[in-house]
């Protein structure tokens, strides 16, 4: 019996950084579609089997507007950030986001990325290089991890890498759900006004990157206007800066404290994309961002959601379900499954998962060759990891050679 | 078998490519799937399973005809 009374409030932070909540496996077990209570005392649903979280993010009775009452807020002020600007990609529903998602998913194709192979390489060559001639200990997350997926990102949507701590530390800030709301409103703001001048800039003279086409074609179709391009924008300049970075620090991470998976990979170069799948799942940074609001009646896993009542779809739950994954908690490099919901699922899946997969294979061939000395230089318990983050992550990843 | 792709259901996320490079493309401009061989050989067909049952918009599927 599910029963009403919420026993687990959202977000559950996590206490191991290699493992789920325990929560989740006593959810999963007991009440795999349960209540549970969010900030602020509002209530939700929670789902933390894989069939469940993909069967709801396949569903288009389920709304992924942020704007929504009854959508799960998991940090006091989230929908209030969401609400007054024209919604990004993440938050639209049919019809609309058929269209504008269509627009834009032709610039991030496999082939794509692939043709950004050899600029990628230079850059992650490029840092590398530094680290190495730099002190030590260093600090990967400064050194490698979020300047790499920071200037890639740049570079393909037209961004001047010059401003990088401009943005780098506003998207920092509104992903930070102890942030004050006021201090995170306005690190948007900042970030939206930064954007909303670009953008014009590029309507005035379109220049050949991202934005630069997106003018060109939101000319030539008709649709989209500068609001749309401006949301975009802010959209996958903070997309390209908080979650690959985290991978490459978690990633890097877990590889060092894993060496039996580490010579492994290192054996065998082609087992490079396989290991960064698990890595991906193993982490699940974004595990909560995967919500819903029903807009209708919808049975998920036997139980009734009611249309207005919020879904969170757990994904680092579900990534870690016995049912799917044998030995979830383990890392296996050579598991070779791709099903895991760690990009989300159904039609929001995650744009840049194709970039990412590749920087990601990338940093780590590239690092582990190059530095094989490689390793930690603070034990991983004085780590700062972003238990307070919408994505989890590493702020600081001190190694040493 | 042969391979059915839901092209107003494909959200591009370029799942299949990954799964079957031999079997799927993507349109170069809406990133829409392309499938380069409609009934892929007995021994190719482990990655188009894969890449149905990672399709994230349920767009592809296998028919017996
Ligand atoms: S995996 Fe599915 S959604 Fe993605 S490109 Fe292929 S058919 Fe389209």
């Amino acid at each position: 019996m599910t029963s009403d009374q919420p026993t687990v409030t959202l977000p559950v932070p996590r206490t191991c950084p290699f493992s789920p909540p325990a929560e989740y496996e006593r959810m999963r077990e007991n009440s795999p579609v349960s209540r549970v209570g969010l900030p602020g005392g509002r209530t939700a649903w929670a789902l933390t089997r894989h069939e469940d979280v993909r069967a709801m993010l396949a569903d288009p009775r389920f709304s992924a507007d942020r704007t929504r009452p009854g959508f799960p807020v998991l940090a006091e002020g989230q929908q209030q950030l969401a609400a007054r600007f024209k919604l990004s990609l993440i938050s639209m529903d049919p019809p609309e986001h058929g269209p504008a998602r269509r627009a834009v998913v032709g610039e991030f194709t496999v082939k794509r990325m692939a043709a950004l192979r050899p600029r990628i390489q230079q850059i992650v060559d490029e840092h590398v290089d530094a680290l190495l001639a730099g002190p030590r200990p260093a600090d990967l997350v400064r050194s490698l991890s979020l300047p790499v997926p920071s200037l890639v990102i740049c570079e393909l949507l037209g961004v001047p890498y010059a401003d990088h701590d401009f943005f780098q530390s506003r998207s920092a800030r509104l992903l930070r759900r102890t942030e004050p709301v006021a201090s995170r409103e306005q690190a948007r703001d900042e970030l939206r006004t930064y954007l909303d001048a670009l953008v014009t800039q590029k309507e005035k003279d379109p220049s050949d990157d991202l934005l630069g086409r997106q003018v060109l074609k939101q000319r030539e179709t008709g649709r989209g206007d500068h609001e749309d391009l401006v949301s975009l924008a802010v959209l996958l300049l903070i997309a390209g800066h908080e979650t690959t970075a985290n991978m490459i620090s978690l990633g890097t991470l877990a590889l060092l404290e894993h060496p039996g998976e580490r010579s492994r990979l290192g054996e065998d170069p082609d087992a490079m994309p396989e290991a960064v799948e698990e890595l991906l799942r193993y982490f699940s940074i974004v595990d909560a961002v995967t919500s819903r609001v029903a807009t209708e009646d919808v049975e998920i896993g036997g139980v009734l959601i009611r249309a207005g009542e919020g879904v969170v779809g757990l994904g680092n739950s579900a990534n870690h379900d016995p049912g799917v994954f044998s030995r979830p908690g383990e890392l296996d490099i050579g598991r070779g499954d791709r099903h895991h919901v760690a990009f989300g699922f159904g039609a929001h899946q995650c744009l840049g998962q194709n970039l990412a997969r590749m920087e990601l294979e990338m940093v780590f061939e590239t690092l582990f060759r190059r530095v094989p000395g490689l390793r930690l230089a603070a034990p991983v318990d004085e780590l700062p990891f972003k238990d307070d983050s919408n994505i989890y992550g590493l702020y600081e990843l001190p190694v040493t050679w | 078998m042969r391979i059915v792709a839901d092209t107003t259901r494909c959200v591009g996320a370029g799942q299949c490519v990954l799964s079957e490079p031999s079997v799927f493309d993507q349109d170069e401009e809406d990133g829409t799937v392309l499938v380069l061989v409609e009934r892929p050989a007995e021994g190719g067909l482990d990655g188009v399973r894969e890449a149905v049952g990672t399709c994230p918009s349920q767009a592809l599927s296998l028919t017996e005809d």
